[in-house]
């Protein structure tokens, strides 16, 4: 017994000095450097329009209208019914619930041999070419890309591909009434890199390009 | 298939070699008792700690002292975690709770506890809707350290037993524990975390935020917290549970390309490190050389295999009319489940990086994977966790592994297995044997288990249907059991039907048996290592004859992959034919 005791005592106190070092003071201290650092990035780049908080530059959000119904906002299943605003570029598939939802993410986990999976993907193949197909008259099925398709990990991915935003250009530019050469112009200049070059893709940010088209069209509309 | 993805892969093995090679001689230093840059800094936090703990750091314990303070570690740090968690309210007072989340019930709690002791991380909650900050920095931070560290422990201890010349000593386990935390996992966990906030991870205590969108339709609430330092340890530490319910997926955790590439290397940086360490503690690094390209041939046939199976796309995807070849701007592929700014070959790498380690950290989801793509981690569970594996456990597995390799060459060639002039004889042999299909053993019963009754099917999703189904049970098992803790995600433990856990329960059956699969599959082997460790510590060391069977050249690597690959596949073939093997040969679609 004295022998489990002398044991017992390095073994507490030891994991009580741990939770100080580790769960206390580490976390306060990165939380303090990178505050003081990083300030945007340690809050989760937040961006702001006219005073009001309007969204995270990493996090994915909806660029959607709210549906009225004899003057009030329709439900369904508890949550809003929106329609995608065609003057915006357009986020990937979410799997969250409602979409885009970034207080629970979620994943989609839609199997690779699955009737459901086939469905979804048939579903947002055909709700993309609805958007667009009026405004790029070769889009097909088979011309979508696939991450106009596919649901995301994350629920909340902030970007698409650079295939998918030039292909949303031509609806965008139409409806503002832009040429599409200064939308594609925009895209090129908020499409992100790969990491060092090599790792990873090419990535378009729907909030910061969207935010760029109403500077230009701010005015006009 | 794209350049850049290919370049992403073999960028990935130059760039970790090359941080391993010297990785590897900072931790023969620290574990030799030596001097390190960091000593004026931590050298008084060290000797403070001995003091108020009252032992002595020179004293050298033989296995069963050593194993009795690390499971006397481990029960503290288990109970005091379950506590942690289950009064999650009472520690409101530090304002670490913003949403004023309640505890998770108490099963739910026994899996989560058991799975952050044992390095799985198995997650049957969500992060952002489950836990208090304070839960996540002073439960789950703390444990991601700790259980590293004696997984580390182990292997050091193992390795002292190969290479001891006299007596029974280990070393001494709280000094091994302490200096693992203060010179490798401390330090470096800064670095990375800072590093990952400078590329947009986050680091506040605020609340979560409201946003109203710049449609009318976009409004959104955003989690926050402290992320990236339990996002650094989480990755150094292979632990892989994430802060968030999506893991390295979340923006927040994983933020661009970069970010990707780095915290693979940082899942990788210790155990591959740790391969050289060994080799540079024998004093015969050839020895380590030969263990690094085992494990590195292993991991390229995993990583090529996953990439080309994902870069083909799904058949669900072909029968709805997509193309998933590449296109001028779009790199194709299975991209369901999967982030933009990974791509196909960032998301498959990462995969096999995490499952080859005990990491099992996802940053795409791993049930959306294709049938082959999706085999890939189950093959690298069913290697248990050797292929660099695991902080220290990878390292002390692919020991026993080598131990039993030179045993059945010693059959071959008709002379007494001798590893590093060391005589294996029958009892190391038993001990090696059982240690390593405890892991197995424990996997494929609680599968059965589950399989085989109401209470277990009532995990599986409803999307599960088919081979999917006994595809997420046995991944569910195997993962838990190698400590891994990466999931088809839909295998449920927690029905949770808002944030905040009121009026949420448990799955018992999944909870209890994951959590006893967990620790059993840890404690077991880690105790059989030790054992092992002591039994080869007293024994005298011979000088090499003209028969002694070579074990740092090309022929035993290739018998070395030989073994592992046959008790892996003996071990798991006709679970696997079941679930992911069926998937990848039908087109069928299940219903």
């Amino acid at each position: 017994m004295t022998a489990l005791k002398r044991q017992l005592i390095p073994a507490i106190t030891l994991m009580l000095a741990l939770i100080l070092l580790l769960g206390i003071l580490y976390p306060l201290l990165i939380t303090g450097i990178g505050q003081l650092a990083f300030p945007g990035n340690s809050n989760g780049q937040q961006v702001h329009l006219d005073g009001k908080l309007i969204g995270s530059k990493l996090i994915g959000q909806q660029f959607t209208d709210l549906v009225y119904k004899h003057g009030k906002v329709e439900m369904s299943d508890g949550e809003p019914v929106t329609t995608p605003d065609p003057r915006y570029f357009q986020t990937r598939p979410s799997g969250t619930v409602p979409a885009d939802n970034a207080a629970a993410t979620t994943f989609a986990n839609l199997g690779p041999n699955d009737l459901a999976t086939k469905q979804a993907i048939q579903a947002n193949i055909k709700s993309y070419l609805q958007q667009n197909a009026k405004y790029d008259p070769g889009l097909t099925a088979a011309k979508v890309p696939v991450d106009a398709a596919d649901t995301s990990a994350s629920g909340i991915d902030p970007d698409i591909s650079q295939a998918n935003a030039w292909i949303q250009a031509h609806r965008v530019a139409a409806v503002r009434g832009l040429p599409v050469a200064t939308v594609m112009a925009l895209i090129s200049k908020y499409t992100g890199g790969r990491g060092l070059g090599f790792s990873g893709e090419p990535t378009v940010n729907v909030l910061e390009l969207n935010l760029a088209l109403n500077r230009i069209t701010k005015g006009t509309q | 298939m794209t350049f850049y993805g290919w370049a992403t892969i073999f960028g990935f093995v130059i760039l970790l070699t090359l941080l391993a090679l010297p990785f590897g001689r900072y931790m023969a230093v620290v574990y030799s008792g030596g001097r390190t840059w960091l000593d004026p800094v931590l050298g008084p936090v060290e000797r403070l700690l001995y003091r108020i703990m009252r032992v002595d750091a020179g004293e050298g314990q033989n296995w069963k002292q050593y194993a009795k303070s690390l499971i006397l570690f481990s029960l503290v740090g288990w109970l005091l975690l379950y506590f942690i968690l289950r009064t999650q309210t009472l520690w409101d007072f530090t304002g670490l709770n913003p949403l004023h989340y309640h505890s998770m019930p108490w099963n739910v709690t026994f899996n989560t506890t058991s799975s952050f002791l044992t390095n799985t991380n198995w997650q049957y909650y969500g992060g952002e809707t489950t836990l208090s900050y304070f839960s996540q920095m002073a439960g789950l931070t703390v444990q991601n350290f700790a259980s590293a560290a004696v997984g580390i422990c182990v292997a050091i201890a193992l390795i002292r037993g190969i290479v001891g010349r006299s007596g029974k000593s280990l070393g001494n386990f709280w000094s091994d524990v302490i200096r693992t935390c203060l010179y490798i996992l401390l330090p470096f966990s800064i670095l990375i975390a800072l590093v990952l906030i400078f590329q947009g991870s986050i680091q506040n205590f605020t609340t979560y935020l409201h946003v109203s969108g710049l449609t009318s339709g976009g409004a959104q609430t955003i989690a926050m917290g402290p992320v990236a330092s339990q996002e650094a340890i989480k990755m150094l530490g292979t632990n892989g549970g994430g802060f968030f319910n999506v893991n390295s997926a979340h923006p927040f955790e994983n933020p661009t390309g970069f970010t990707n590439l780095f915290e693979m290397l940082v899942v990788l940086v210790i155990p591959a490190g740790l391969v050289f360490c060994y080799g540079r503690i024998c004093e015969r690094p050839r020895q380590g050389y030969a263990i690094y390209a085992t494990m590195m041939l292993m991991f390229l046939g995993a990583v090529i295999v996953c990439y080309v199976a994902e870069a083909h796309g799904s058949p669900a995807q072909h029968a709805a009319g997509l193309h998933t070849g590449v296109i001028h701007g779009s790199s194709g592929g299975n991209l369901e489940g999967k982030e933009q700014r990974f791509g196909i070959a960032g998301s498959a790498l990462f995969d096999v990086v995490t499952t080859v380690t005990s990491c099992g950290a996802v940053n795409s989801a791993i049930e959306s994977f294709t049938g082959i793509g999706g085999a890939v981690p189950f093959a690298n569970l069913s290697a248990s966790e050797v292929i660099f594996g695991g902080v220290g456990t990878g390292l002390y597995s692919i020991l026993l592994y080598v131990l039993l390799a030179v045993f059945l060459g010693g059959l071959m060639v008709g002379r007494t297995p001798e590893y590093l002039g060391k005589k294996i004889e029958a009892r190391e042999i038993k001990l090696v044997v059982l240690g390593l299909l405890l892991t197995p053993l424990a996997a494929l019963f609680s599968t059965a288990l589950a399989i085989a009754g109401r209470a277990g099917r009532a995990s599986i999703s409803a999307v599960g249907s088919g081979p999917q189904g006994f595809s997420e049970t046995l991944y569910a098992y195997l993962s838990q059991a190698n400590n891994n803790g990466s999931a088809f995600a839909d295998y449920t433990g927690f029905i949770q039907p808002n944030a905040g856990n009121l009026g949420s329960h448990g799955v018992t059956f999944a909870d209890l048996v994951g959590g006893f699969t967990m620790l059993f599959a840890r404690y077991g082997p880690i105790l059989f290592a030790l054992a092992i460790a002591g039994s080869l510590a007293g024994k005298r060391i011979s000088p090499p004859g003209l028969g002694t069977m070579r074990t740092d050249n090309a022929t035993f690597v290739v018998l070395l992959i030989g073994v592992i690959v046959l008790v892996g596949a003996l071990t798991f073939f006709p679970a696997l034919l079941l679930g992911p093997i069926v998937q990848g040969l039908t087109g069928h679609l299940y219903s």
